[in-house]
């Protein structure tokens, strides 16, 4: 690892203008930063520390059911919370499935949104809970959707010295559901993953969110399936021409851990699996 | 660069040192320290040897930069036993012959260590799939997940 220079400020403001310096490195949990720069895959030479910034971390539940997350709460505890496993339930999902506890006890959710990786197992989650990203810098604050977040791999709207503060999750949805197409068990990357969530009102489905994860060059909302769903009462058929429409709005890639076309035929797959579950949770 | 200076309290001891911010977790403990019961195995987070608890939750220390556990308590393979007695993971490690070439075992001990605190009541199987980070090159999980089963039997 190269030598850097280490911060550790207390406010967002001074992290924002050491961020915005040049070969400036943000350290939230450490598991993607150490070890690109053990690799010299990253070589910042200054390293600003998220640590003792009071307000960044924590889960909060308000009275109308909606959460915040701190954008250094650990994985492990956003796969925890009793309120994220009831309300957000394909949130908890995915994050129980980033690498093993020892990663997710030091892991936030903040780094693995930051980081944009397509295949990030927050993302599909925090996508299909129509998440808010608060973003703060020393020269304001400002929220974007997640899904305006990402620009492409690596990528984001985010400008020099600006840094996610807090998830905002507005919508609980009264059934969800994440699926990772994975070969191990743990400590895996995903193939593809594919959330779903659905509100029902009377057997109608009133709100049905579909969000993929490393099918694209971002992570993407599925809106066209979103729409073959919304107002209808969900048939076979239905989830069929749903799942259809998600992998004709993916772009996959091949790569070394699987083809773009089983990619593609996946998505389809996993799409209708993982709307049948969120649907049979959304019955209650 | 400049280094830094951090305070770890280690086992119940504090330890007031100079580290270069560069220099991980696991680094400070075996090199500045001396406590080289935690192993570096893959040392990108892969294998776990390199386990350690850190204010009571399990981490991979191969991962956590050593000046940003500066106020944490840590504990370490060396820190398990008390007044001579093993704890009883340790024992029952012995008690099953759970290792065979040793590397992997103090990061599967201080993992099961946390997993067992939390909750002895686990299944055979959840115990399996908590401990997805511990890898044992010569294969010898058998062994391991009957001294953890054993140690649950012990603690409840």
């Amino acid at each position: 690892m190269r030598s850097f220079e280490f911060f550790e400020p207390t406010t967002v403001a001074e992290a924002s203008r050491l961020f915005a310096q040049e070969h400036a490195q943000l350290l939230a949990g450490g598991t993607d930063l150490v070890i690109g720069m053990k690799a010299l895959t990253e070589t910042p030479q200054s390293v600003i520390s998220l640590q003792k910034i009071p307000g960044l971390t924590g889960i909060t539940t308000e009275a109308d059911n909606s959460i915040s997350i701190g954008a250094m709460a650990k994985v492990r505890e956003v796969e925890l919370s009793a309120d994220i496993q009831q309300h957000h339930t394909a949130l908890a999902e995915g994050a129980s499935e980033i690498g093993s506890i020892q990663i997710r006890n030091l892991a936030t959710i903040g780094g693995n949104i930051a980081h944009a990786s397509p295949a990030a197992d927050t993302v599909a989650g925090l996508l299909v809970a129509d998440a808010q990203v608060d973003i703060a810098s020393a020269d304001g604050e400002r929220s974007v959707p997640i899904d305006e977040l990402f620009t492409g791999p690596g990528q984001t709207v985010l400008a020099p010295g600006e840094i996610i503060t807090r998830f905002r999750l507005p919508s609980p949805a009264s059934g969800s559901h994440y699926i990772k197409h994975k070969i191990r068990e743990v400590m895996d990357l995903a193939f593809i993953g594919v959330a779903a969530a659905i509100n029902l009102d009377n057997g109608t489905i009133t709100d049905a969110r579909i969000g993929l994860a490393a099918v694209a060059p971002t992570p993407i909302r599925a809106t066209a399936a979103e729409n073959l769903l919304n107002g209808n009462a969900p048939t076979a058929e239905l989830v069929e021409q749903a799942g259809e429409a998600a992998a004709a709005a993916s772009s996959p890639i091949s790569d070394l851990r699987c083809s773009a076309e089983h990619r593609k035929e996946m998505v389809d797959v996993l799409t209708r699996r993982t709307i049948q579950q969120a649907l049979e949770r959304a019955r209650g | 660069m400049a280094k830094h200076s951090v305070s770890l309290t280690v086992n119940g001891d504090e330890h007031d040192l100079l580290i270069e911010p560069r220099k991980t977790l696991l680094a400070v403990l075996r090199d500045t320290i001396g406590l080289t019961g935690t192993k570096e195995g893959c040392s990108t987070g892969d294998c776990g040897a390199c386990t350690v608890i850190v204010d009571g939750k399990a981490v991979t220390s191969c991962m956590v930069l050593g000046v940003t556990a500066s106020g944490k308590e840590i504990t370490t393979i060396e820190g398990l036993a008390s007044d001579g007695e093993l704890h009883p993971v340790q024992q029952a490690f012995i008690n099953t012959g759970g290792y065979q070439c040793g590397f992997c075992t103090p990061g599967f001990i201080m993992a099961s260590k946390v997993l067992l605190d939390e909750n002895p009541n686990r299944s055979e199987e959840e115990f399996r799939h908590a401990l997805g980070g511990n890898i044992c090159r010569c294969t010898g999980y058998t062994k391991i997940l009957e001294a953890i089963l054993q140690a649950a039997e012990e603690i409840r």
